[in-house]
């Protein structure tokens, strides 16, 4: 063997190496708790979880966050939020704290005006109830917290025509992000399980049977 | 073989290992931060890192109006075309980042601080974390009629 045949053989076993230590590294991600036998012999579809992602970990400080560059020496000037948050009232779910109770008991303070830290905001509340036709709890939409942060303008009348039920709102259009879904789900509090009830927080009534579908009305083998 | 052509040899495998992992190391990490917002409109094309936007340490020093009424940044990322030169006549980002009420733009990397090669994108957002599209609903034809 030659000193050129060596060196082209040294290349590829290394970039195997690296091939190997990558998909071993990925299958540890996918599925931790299996035995690593079944992994071999059956095809990676059969994981015991294949679109459910865990998150591993939050609030991380911008260099290890995947989209600061941690080569630019300015991303380690930059806040980590943990510092920010200490004090803070938490939650469950987006920055996990809780920014609404934040404001409420004082623990910050953020400017209604840019350059004015007295500027107060003028705080409306109103709740509008949103009956909803599906089992969940009817939807509360309170303006005291909307207008502690918004002005009326950044919702009427471009998002919302402010009037009562005046509004078609439903959950794919939240999801697609309008409407509701124009904050909540990017900045305010994000759509998923945890959160269903800060949005359907009025209980049905005891009696409240979901209305049957006109299929099972009509099924003649009923 | 001579040495030279063994130290090319070396440093092509060292590059195409590094390239190999950072191609598939890189993305699947990301993160970040809810509502941190990458924009990318320009800066790539102009040899610039992205610029990152932290919701987060912004609202504990403004309410969303300061930005999103009174200064004009529509809720779209990306949606707003902020260049530097509308940040040095005061514009988005160069109403605050002007020495004044912060510190001001010649901090060139503390907003220019993003993975170069991404696109803009929000951050943790609902619709990016969907598996599949969000549902249609039915149209129910209106029987009563
Ligand atoms: C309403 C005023 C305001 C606007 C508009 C604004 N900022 Fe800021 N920004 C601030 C203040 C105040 C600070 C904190 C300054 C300090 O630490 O002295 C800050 C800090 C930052 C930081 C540093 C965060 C850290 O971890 O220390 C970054 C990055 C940043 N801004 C980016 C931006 C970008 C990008 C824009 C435009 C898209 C922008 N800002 C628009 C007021 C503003
Ligand atoms: C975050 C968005 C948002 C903000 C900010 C907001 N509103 Fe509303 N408003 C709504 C929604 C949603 C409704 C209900 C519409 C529906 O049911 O179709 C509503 C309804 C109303 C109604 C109709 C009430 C009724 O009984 O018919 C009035 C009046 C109103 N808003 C005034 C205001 C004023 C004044 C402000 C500012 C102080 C304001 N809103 C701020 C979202 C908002
Ligand atoms: C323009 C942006 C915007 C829109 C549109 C919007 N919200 Fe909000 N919402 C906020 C912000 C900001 C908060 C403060 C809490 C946060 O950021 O998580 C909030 C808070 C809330 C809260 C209070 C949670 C608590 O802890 O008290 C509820 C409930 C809520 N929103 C429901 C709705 C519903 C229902 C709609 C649609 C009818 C809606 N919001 C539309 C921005 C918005
Ligand atoms: C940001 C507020 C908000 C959150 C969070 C939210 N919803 Fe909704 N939801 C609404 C509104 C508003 C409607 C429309 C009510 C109406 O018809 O007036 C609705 C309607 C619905 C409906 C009736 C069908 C439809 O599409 O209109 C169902 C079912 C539903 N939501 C389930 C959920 C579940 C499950 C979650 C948690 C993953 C959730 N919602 C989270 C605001 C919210
Ligand atoms: C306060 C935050 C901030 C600071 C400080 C800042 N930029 Fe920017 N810059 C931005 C944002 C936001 C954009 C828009 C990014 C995009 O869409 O690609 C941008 C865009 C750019 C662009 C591309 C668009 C254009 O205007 O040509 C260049 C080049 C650029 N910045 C260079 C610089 C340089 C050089 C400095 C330092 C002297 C600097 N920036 C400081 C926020 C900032
Ligand atoms: C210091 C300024 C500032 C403050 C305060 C601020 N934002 Fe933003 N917001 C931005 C910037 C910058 C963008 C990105 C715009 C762009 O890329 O052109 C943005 C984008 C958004 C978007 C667009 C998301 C999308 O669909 O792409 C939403 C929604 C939003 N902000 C909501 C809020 C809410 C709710 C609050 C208050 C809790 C808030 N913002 C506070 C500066 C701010």
């Amino acid at each position: 063997m030659n000193q050129k045949t060596k060196a082209i053989s040294l290349t590829c076993a290394v970039m195997m190496a690296a091939f190997m230590w990558n998909t071993q590294s990925h299958a540890a991600e996918v599925g931790e708790k299996e035995s690593p036998l079944m992994l071999a012999e059956v095809s990676s579809v059969n994981t015991f979880n294949v679109n459910l992602k865990k998150p591993k970990s939050r609030n991380l400080p911008p260099a290890e966050d995947g989209i600061h560059d941690p080569e630019n020496e300015a991303t380690h000037s930059l806040q980590h939020p943990l510092d920010a948050y200490k004090g803070l009232p938490p939650s469950d779910f987006g920055n996990y704290v809780d920014w609404v109770k934040a404001i409420d008991e004082g623990k910050i303070r953020p400017r209604w005006d840019r350059a004015d830290p007295n500027s107060e905001p003028f705080v409306m509340d109103l709740d509008i109830v949103r009956p909803v036709k599906a089992s969940v709890p009817d939807v509360v939409f309170p303006h005291r917290q909307h207008t502690e942060w918004l002005l009326c303008s950044n919702c009427h009348p471009a998002v919302f025509v402010p009037q009562r039920l005046a509004n078609q709102i439903s959950m794919s259009a939240i999801l697609l992000g309008q409407k509701c879904g124009l904050c909540h789900g990017k900045v305010s509090f994000p759509v998923e399980t945890k959160t269903c009830r800060k949005c359907h927080s009025k209980p049905k009534p005891a009696d409240w049977e979901p209305p049957l579908s006109e299929a099972t009305l009509k099924n003649p083998w009923k | 073989m001579s040495s030279k052509i063994k130290r090319n040899v070396l440093k092509s495998m060292i590059i195409g290992v590094l390239a190999y992992m950072g191609a598939l190391g890189v993305p699947q990490t990301a993160q970040a931060e809810y509502a941190d917002v990458v924009i990318n409109n320009y800066a790539d094309a102009a040899g610039m890192r992205p610029a990152v936007f932290p919701h987060w340490f912004h609202r504990i020093r403004f309410r969303c109006k300061v930005c999103h009424a009174d200064l004009g940044f529509a809720f779209k990322a990306g949606g707003n075309k902020i260049t530097m030169a509308k940040i040095i006549d005061g514009k988005f980002c160069g109403a605050c980042h002007n020495g004044e009420i912060s510190w001001s733009v010649e901090n060139c990397a503390m907003c220019h601080s993003g993975v170069p090669g991404q696109p803009t994108h929000f951050h943790g957002s609902t619709v990016q974390r969907l598996i599949a599209p969000a549902y249609k609903p039915l149209q129910v034809k209106d029987t009563t009629k």
